[in-house]
């Protein structure tokens, strides 16, 4: 049954009447309008749907609209501030990290999720951590390059 | 057999058949244009334009319809053209897509460099059915080859007709003009006018002189270079949208009713508890069943709601006797234009020193791309208006004219620059089913495969047999070569090898699952087979296996992409424990690749890791060395999958493993070290990239296991379930 539920998303807040059950992708997507979340399967397992939920990366088609309330939602459409990209965003673009996009937004926001707990990762890390994000295209190498060189550039912003 | 694949494959030697196996052209779509002259300006502002006519073969048999136009605007065989506005704002349009091979940039890229003007001021248009020529479609690496030059030399007459202009105006000889940096400039006054100062006011139109020479890849300045993708800042916000973003006013989400498995018939049907929903429209068209509201989750409650019965057709083969069953209904007489014959094959085996037969496989696999099939429909009156993610625009606008028996110059079909395609993007059905859905609703209606359908219900890369026959000199020179493919292609069947005795055929089956396109196409499956065989003939003659392709490669170019490969790797590799190298090579769609793995075993768990690839890459002059690098690695990392574990499983007429879960494609952790050997010939006009680099790849990681463990792999996937799996 539809319900009245209020989720905070890019720091704004935002009434929605949904099934409690429907994924949070889906109310992002339709409800909200924001499409930088991607469905990719479904089931988790892509990782093209991911955002920040209380600060964490998670897959947004896995989370029911109802485990959202009360914890701030990021998506990738909340990471430029003031017209300022996200460094993550920036070092995906000097690193040319992608071919098609479509898997992008996931990629970033599970970088940025990686790099608030590791904030000096080994290429290593970077590839545990991204397992579950799927690229087709085959641009793994650049994004593992411009998730060190957003972890250089948030370093140096940070002394 | 399915009927309507029957139909298809029998009328399929009348069109005109760039590739043997592209199974999923169904019909030859009706070209109309409907952008006159006047409307150019009209639609553009005023400016100069140039229209470019594709006269060669080659290029007019995938870019230029054969009739449709108003021939008295426009020449009948229009393949690109380009705009100059009074701001000096450069347009060009081709009906290609963007589908993350980069041609957006790249091709803008050729613009700027011939029209000499920054690159930044130059737009593309691409693969809208209202605005750009007629496309055949973004398939078998011929953007690159055929739009290229064309954009060239529109560029090149629009440059001098920049030039003439200005020669007009200061009543100079055009000879004595130059064009640098956006602007004509008379180097005798040392006067300049700019582009847009030269178009201002003008609707000046001229099509493409026959000839007009254009800048050779040495004096190149913008192309090229490494230039970063255009619109790159709005593939890391967000803000792109593809079809599955698009949200019309008003819009609808359309959902269809699968069958449970493939050739079911809709027997028992009943939808009137569906239908009392609230806001629910529901389609019944013979077995097309579907519905339309205001949510994903509404459409899905209809047609759970929707009571139907299927009598099912179950296939007669399953993913385990998929082999057998292709061998044993191959087609007795195949098509004479898939059959090669030179020397005496027979006799030439029979009588030589060293004898090595055998028999490879090749599986179904699936593209997967991340972006699934997606279309929203609108209608306005009789017009019908579709985006979606396609290799084909035009063909996408032919199958919904057909199908919804409309005129083609009712339906306009516009691509939004696509989540990958792989070749398995050429159909129009999402797009069929949006738009059959938003007649009915009166109302845009979006259609979203779930990752499911399209594992399930899209076209999968064919699987095949390929017997190989094969006979040696005592000097290792190749005496006789027999190929054979059963079902998967005969793209790439040629051998590169100098061989005295040769037959290659492709032999056809009716088909099994539904087929199609897959980058690289069937010269996958064939240099899997061919390199691999080459691999245990250089053991049998006891020869390191790059010399021995080399002695009996006569290529220069070929024999230069071995090489380069097995530099940079440091071929030959002194054996170690646990570890194996391998080379291959091959060539197609006029460019060369040679690859050389290394892999590493873990001989507790027989898991097999790839640990380095590097592959060299030729295809003439490179146009931009950025997004070519990362075409050829892509293909190398997507080739990892079909080489090592991806392939469809089916029974019953049903896929068993059609999600991300149960269907292993390359991640992170698969990666190896990749080097990227780029050869630049200037002397060679650019062909296309997107697809040869995946080719060598397989057999050189099964060359690679044979040499770390003796055990010769002859099926793709290597290894689903490990070494110990085999």
């Amino acid at each position: 049954m539809p319900t009245p539920l209020e989720l905070e998303v890019n720091g704004k807040r935002y009434p929605v009447h949904y099934n409690p059950e429907t994924p949070l992708l889906f109310v992002l997507r339709d409800e909200l309008g924001l499409t930088g979340s991607k469905y990719g399967c479904g089931e988790g397992q892509c990782g093209s749907c991911t955002v920040l939920l209380g600060g964490q990366p998670r897959r947004s088609c896995q989370i029911p609209v109802s485990a959202a309330v009360g914890k701030p939602v990021t998506t990738i459409e909340g990471l430029e501030k003031d017209g300022h990209l996200h460094p993550v965003q920036q070092a995906f673009i000097d690193a040319g990290a992608f071919q098609c996009a479509y898997c992008t937004s996931g990629m970033i926001m599970s970088s940025v999720g990686l790099l608030q707990s590791n904030p000096n990762p080994t290429s290593a890390d970077i590839a545990q951590f991204l397992q579950g994000n799927i690229c087709r295209c085959g641009t793994h190498p650049r994004i593992v390059d411009a998730v060190h060189q957003a972890a250089k550039a948030m370093q140096e912003r940070a002394r | 057999m399915n009927k309507t694949t029957s139909e298809t494959m029998i009328k399929q030697p009348q069109k005109p058949l760039l590739e043997p196996e592209r199974y999923e052209f169904t019909s030859i779509p009706l070209h109309h244009f409907d952008l006159a002259r006047r409307e150019f300006f009209k639609l553009l502002g005023a400016g100069i334009a140039v229209f470019a006519i594709a006269k060669n073969s080659q290029a007019a048999q995938e870019t230029a319809p054969s009739h449709g136009f108003h021939p008295q605007d426009l020449p009948s065989d229009i393949s690109a053209w380009l705009h100059i506005g009074e701001d000096g704002a450069v347009t060009a349009f081709c009906g290609k897509v963007e589908i993350g091979q980069n041609i957006r940039t790249s091709l803008a890229q050729t613009v700027a460099d011939e029209l000499r003007v920054p690159f930044e001021s130059v737009r593309m248009v691409m693969g809208d059915t209202a605005l750009t020529p007629f496309d055949a479609g973004t398939f078998g690496s011929r953007t690159t080859p055929t739009m290229t030059p064309q954009l060239r030399r529109v560029a090149s007459a629009a440059r001098d007709l920049l030039v003439e202009v200005a020669a007009k105006e200061w009543n100079v000889a055009p000879e004595s003009l130059k064009a640098a940096n956006a602007k004509v400039t008379d180097p005798a006054s040392g006067r300049s006018l700019t582009y847009a100062s030269l178009a201002r006011g003008k609707t000046l139109a001229q099509n493409l002189p026959a000839e007009d020479p254009v800048t050779p890849p040495s004096d190149w300045t913008v192309a090229g270079k490494p230039i970063p993708k255009v619109d790159a800042r709005d593939f890391v916000t967000g803000r792109h949208q593809y079809t599955p973003d698009l949200r019309p006013a008003g819009m609808l989400h359309g959902k269809v009713l699968r069958p449970p498995s493939f050739g079911a018939a809709l027997v028992v049907y009943d939808d009137s508890a569906a239908k009392s929903l609230n806001g629910v429209v529901i389609v019944r068209d013979g077995n097309f069943v579907a519905a339309a509201a205001p949510t994903e989750h509404e459409a899905s409650t209809a047609l759970a709601a929707i009571r139907a019965t299927w009598k099912e057709d179950p296939l007669k083969t399953s993913s385990r006797d998929i082999f057998s069953y292709l061998k044993n209904n191959a087609e007795a007489k195949s098509n004479d234009r898939h059959r090669n014959q030179k020397g005496f094959v027979e006799g030439a085996l029979a009588g030589a020193a060293h004898r090595l037969d055998a028999v490879y496989t090749v599986a179904y696999i699936a593209h997967a791309p991340l972006e699934p099939r997606a279309a929203v429909a609108e209608w306005s009156g009789e017009k019908l208006t579709v985006w979606t993610g396609s290799q084909r625009p035009f063909g996408v606008r032919g199958e919904l004219a057909d199908t919804l028996r409309i005129p083609e110059s009712n339906v306009r079909v516009i691509v939004p620059d696509t989540g990958s395609a792989y070749g398995g993007k050429h159909t129009g059905d999402a797009a069929i089913e949006a738009a059959r859905l938003a007649r009915a609703a009166h109302r845009p209606v979006k259609v979203v495969w779930t990752r499911e359908e399209e594992f399930t219900w899209a076209y999968f890369r064919p699987a095949g047999v390929i017997e190989v026959k094969s006979a040696i000199a005592p000097d290792g020179k190749l005496v006789a070569w027999d190929f054979h493919n059963y079902h998967s292609g005969s793209s790439g069947i040629e051998t590169p090898y100098a061989v005295p005795n040769v037959r290659t055929e492709f032999h056809f089956v009716p088909l099994v699952l539904r087929s199609g396109s897959y980058r690289g196409l069937a010269a996958t499956a064939n240099h899997f087979a061919r390199e691999t065989h080459m691999d245990a003939l250089a053991h049998a003659a006891q020869i390191d296996p790059l010399e021995f392709r080399l002695k009996n490669l006569e290529d220069a170019r070929m024999r230069a992409v071995l090489e380069a490969a097995a530099k940079n790797f440091g071929w030959p590799r002194a054996k170690a424990q646990n570890r194996g190298f391998g080379i291959a090579c091959g060539n197609e769609k006029g460019s060369y690749v040679a690859t050389c793995a290394e892999i590493a075993i873990d001989k507790d768990s027989g898991a097999v890791r790839v640990v380095r690839l590097v592959t060299a890459f030729e295809c003439g002059a490179i146009v931009n060395p950025d997004g070519l690098r990362n075409q050829v690695i892509g293909a190398n990392i997507q080739g990892l999958g079909g080489a090592l574990f991806e392939a469809i499983e089916f029974e019953n007429g049903r896929i068993t493993n059609p999600r991300f879960s149960r269907y292993r494609v390359p991640r992170f952790r698969d990666i190896p070290e990749i080097e990227a050997v780029l050869l630049d010939r200037k002397d060679i006009a650019p062909a296309g990239a997107g697809e040869t680099p995946i080719m060598a790849v397989a057999p050189a990681i099964g060359n690679a296991i044979f040499n770390a463990t003796g055990q010769r792999l002859t099926n793709l996937p290597l290894i689903p379930n490990g070494l110990k799996g085999t």
